[in-house]
């Protein structure tokens, strides 16, 4: 890395905040349609529960297969085209299958400035495929993603919605040998 | 200069009730109980205080567009921070939950919301589980729920995680996306304050509008009003990012200067490079010259300096960028985030994003810097909401600042500066042969 970009990230990381735990993950002890129906009594009307719908159903799946369009259509009152139609609208729906892990990697100016092209190019190494693209083995998705709000913290990655930042190309060899190692 | 902070005026964080409420926390909603619903948004308005998020109208004015006594009527919170350059509200979200909290319960009083709607943008999962702590413990403590503080106001606060989308920051599109649909922009008017929210009298406020709120209360509006200029009042939290040695989000009051931020708390470009270009608003907004880093970060100051304040989203550029890799992440970005509704946007993006990308990759014929400030030209100012002006804008300030060196590109086949521009690896890169194996 050159030293100007070394500086900053330097910098980056005195001025970053710390960020807490995660929470618990939400109980799943309830069938997806009640989780739905319990959305759609938090708000005025039962569309607005559509796309927190939608992400239930994408945690449920994995992705939004055809089943999943049904499911959200059956328990808000709308139908799969509709879902189906906003779902595509919005760059956190899966419409095809993903690898297990999803690790995407901001390229927008502020983390362009400070070397998320080389980021992006020691995971696309690492993982031997580029921007947009699963492992053969179903393990990685690799993407490509706009403006994650960690600019004057970047390169930002986030790993399954958990961001990573600043994260240089050296970070690359070990968040994948460490996430096939909890994989076995 | 004094460097006076309100929002986030302490280290670490004031995550937890219980130290947001020994630093004084919640005292300003029971002011405001006490107070008459009109003499909160007489307040506000008073204190001058005005929209952190991008357009900068003033709070108190917007508040009071809402018609009276038609019910219901909602507070939505533009928690959907996305403008590139910008993460500040992130940090007021993280560090100081209890601040936006407090304003939006304060305000939703105000203007007697039925249920105030929290927008956070989907990618802030981390952000998400603060707020849900945060409004949890809100919620124990009688602050949210029937009857506040004995006031006999109920409120209702319902947390919306976004799912990816920029064009929902802009306040119509934010409501669209709210009711379940694409978000789409819709045309005005009528404004929000008449037909928002499932068509009922809305506010829609910034988070860090509405994190300043309690502090408006607690010090009075007069007192809030002394800070920064004439016109622009209070403190504000820039965005500091790209090139500088120290990024980070920096509160100040309004009468600081560009070069206070960029030079003395930043520390300037690294590692003895200079300025090359200053990005005063978020990407949308037009370049400032490094000899303009006088200029007032008041939005007066930047207006009259030839951009906007925008979303207080400062990003440095240093001498080993190339500005037209630059302006092609900034053309790809507003292409891929257009919603498709209006036809000059739409268009618009596309060309510009391929115009540019012919002249990065040296394919691009004489001419076609003038049919790109075209493009441009044709989309400012003829659609629904400004996002193909975001494109527009900045894009003809980088063509118009750094003609000579797009003009290279043309001459040379080419671009003369792939050796040291961090953006090259972005465009100028080895096919997945040279990557290596699949595993």
């Amino acid at each position: 890395m050159d030293p100007a970009t070394e500086q900053t990230l330097e910098g980056a990381r005195r001025t970053r905040p710390e960020m807490p735990g995660p929470l618990p993950e939400p109980a799943r002890d309830l069938p997806l349609r009640d989780r739905i129906l319990d959305l759609v009594a938090m708000y005025p009307e039962p569309k607005s529960a559509v796309i927190p719908a939608l992400r239930l159903a994408q945690e449920e799946h994995g992705w939004l297969p055809e089943e999943a369009f049904e499911q959200v259509a059956d328990a808000t009152g709308f139908t799969p085209a509709y879902c189906k139609s906003v779902a595509s609208f919005y760059d956190m729906f899966r419409l095809a299958p993903a690898g297990r892990h999803e690790i995407c990697v901001c390229t927008n100016i502020s983390c362009a400035l400070v070397g998320a092209g080389e980021t992006l190019r020691a995971l696309e190494r690492e993982l031997g495929i580029h921007a947009g693209e699963t492992t053969a083995d179903g393990m990685f998705s690799l993407k490509t993603v706009e403006c994650y709000g960690g600019c004057g913290w970047g390169p930002v990655v986030s790993v399954d919605e958990r961001y990573h930042e600043p994260f240089t190309p050296g970070d690359a060899p070990e968040l994948i040998a460490r996430l096939r190692r909890e994989a076995q | 200069m004094s460097d006076l902070r309100v929002l986030l005026d302490f280290e670490g964080d004031r995550r937890s009730m219980a130290e947001y409420e020994a630093a004084g926390g919640y005292a300003s909603l029971r002011k405001a109980v006490a107070m008459a619903p009109e003499e909160i948004v007489a307040a506000v308005d008073a204190s001058g205080v005005r929209g952190r998020g991008g357009a900068g109208f003033p709070t108190g004015r917007k508040a009071s567009f809402l018609p009276k006594d038609r019910k219901p009527a909602y507070l939505c919170v533009n928690a959907d921070e996305s403008e590139p350059g910008t993460f500040k509200d992130r940090e007021i979200m993280l560090r100081n939950p209890h601040a936006m909290i407090e304003g939006i319960l304060i305000m939703s009083y105000g203007i007697g919301a039925t249920s105030a709607f929290i927008y956070i943008r989907g990618e802030y999962r981390t952000e998400f589980e603060v707020l849900v702590r945060a409004l949890d413990e809100a919620r124990s403590r009688g602050y949210i729920g029937r009857d506040v503080l004995g006031s006999g106001y109920d409120a209702t606060v319902v947390l919306h995680r976004g799912a990816g989308a920029y064009i929902c920051g802009e306040e119509t599109a934010l409501l669209s996306s709210l009711e379940g649909e694409r978000g789409q922009p819709r045309s005005k008017p009528p404004f929000p304050a008449v037909a928002g929210l499932y068509a009922a009298p809305t506010l829609v406020n910034n988070v860090e509008t509405l994190a300043s709120v309690p502090f408006i209360l607690a010090m009075g509006p007069e007192k809030y009003a002394e800070i920064g200029t004439e016109r622009s009042k209070g403190t504000r939290v820039f965005s500091l990012s790209g090139n500088v040695k120290r990024p980070g989000n920096y509160e100040l009051p309004l009468s600081a200067t560009l070069r206070h931020l960029v030079c003395d708390l930043g520390g300037g470009a690294p590692d003895g490079r200079s300025i090359k270009a200053i990005i005063p608003g978020g990407s949308s907004t037009p370049l400032l010259m490094p000899e303009q880093l006088d200029t007032g970060l008041d939005y007066e100051s930047i207006a009259a300096a030839g951009s906007m304040a925008g979303s207080g989203a400062v990003v440095i550029i240093d001498d080993r960028t190339c500005m037209v890799q630059l302006a092609l992440r900034v053309a790809e970005f507003y292409r891929h985030e257009s919603c498709g509704k209006c036809t000059p946007c739409r268009e618009g993006t596309r060309w510009g994003v391929e115009i540019i990308r012919r002249i990065e990759l040296g394919e691009a014929k004489q001419g076609e810097l003038d049919l790109l400030l075209n493009v441009c030209d044709r989309i400012l100012g003829k659609c629904l909401c400004p996002l193909g002006d975001a494109m527009a804008m900045p894009v003809a300030s980088y063509v118009t600042h750094f003609r000579e060196e797009f003009q290279r590109h043309i001459d040379e086949g080419g671009c003369p500066f792939t050796a040291h521009s961090p953006l090259t690896s972005l465009y100028h890169h080895d096919d997945l042969a040279a990557i290596g194996a699949a595993p």
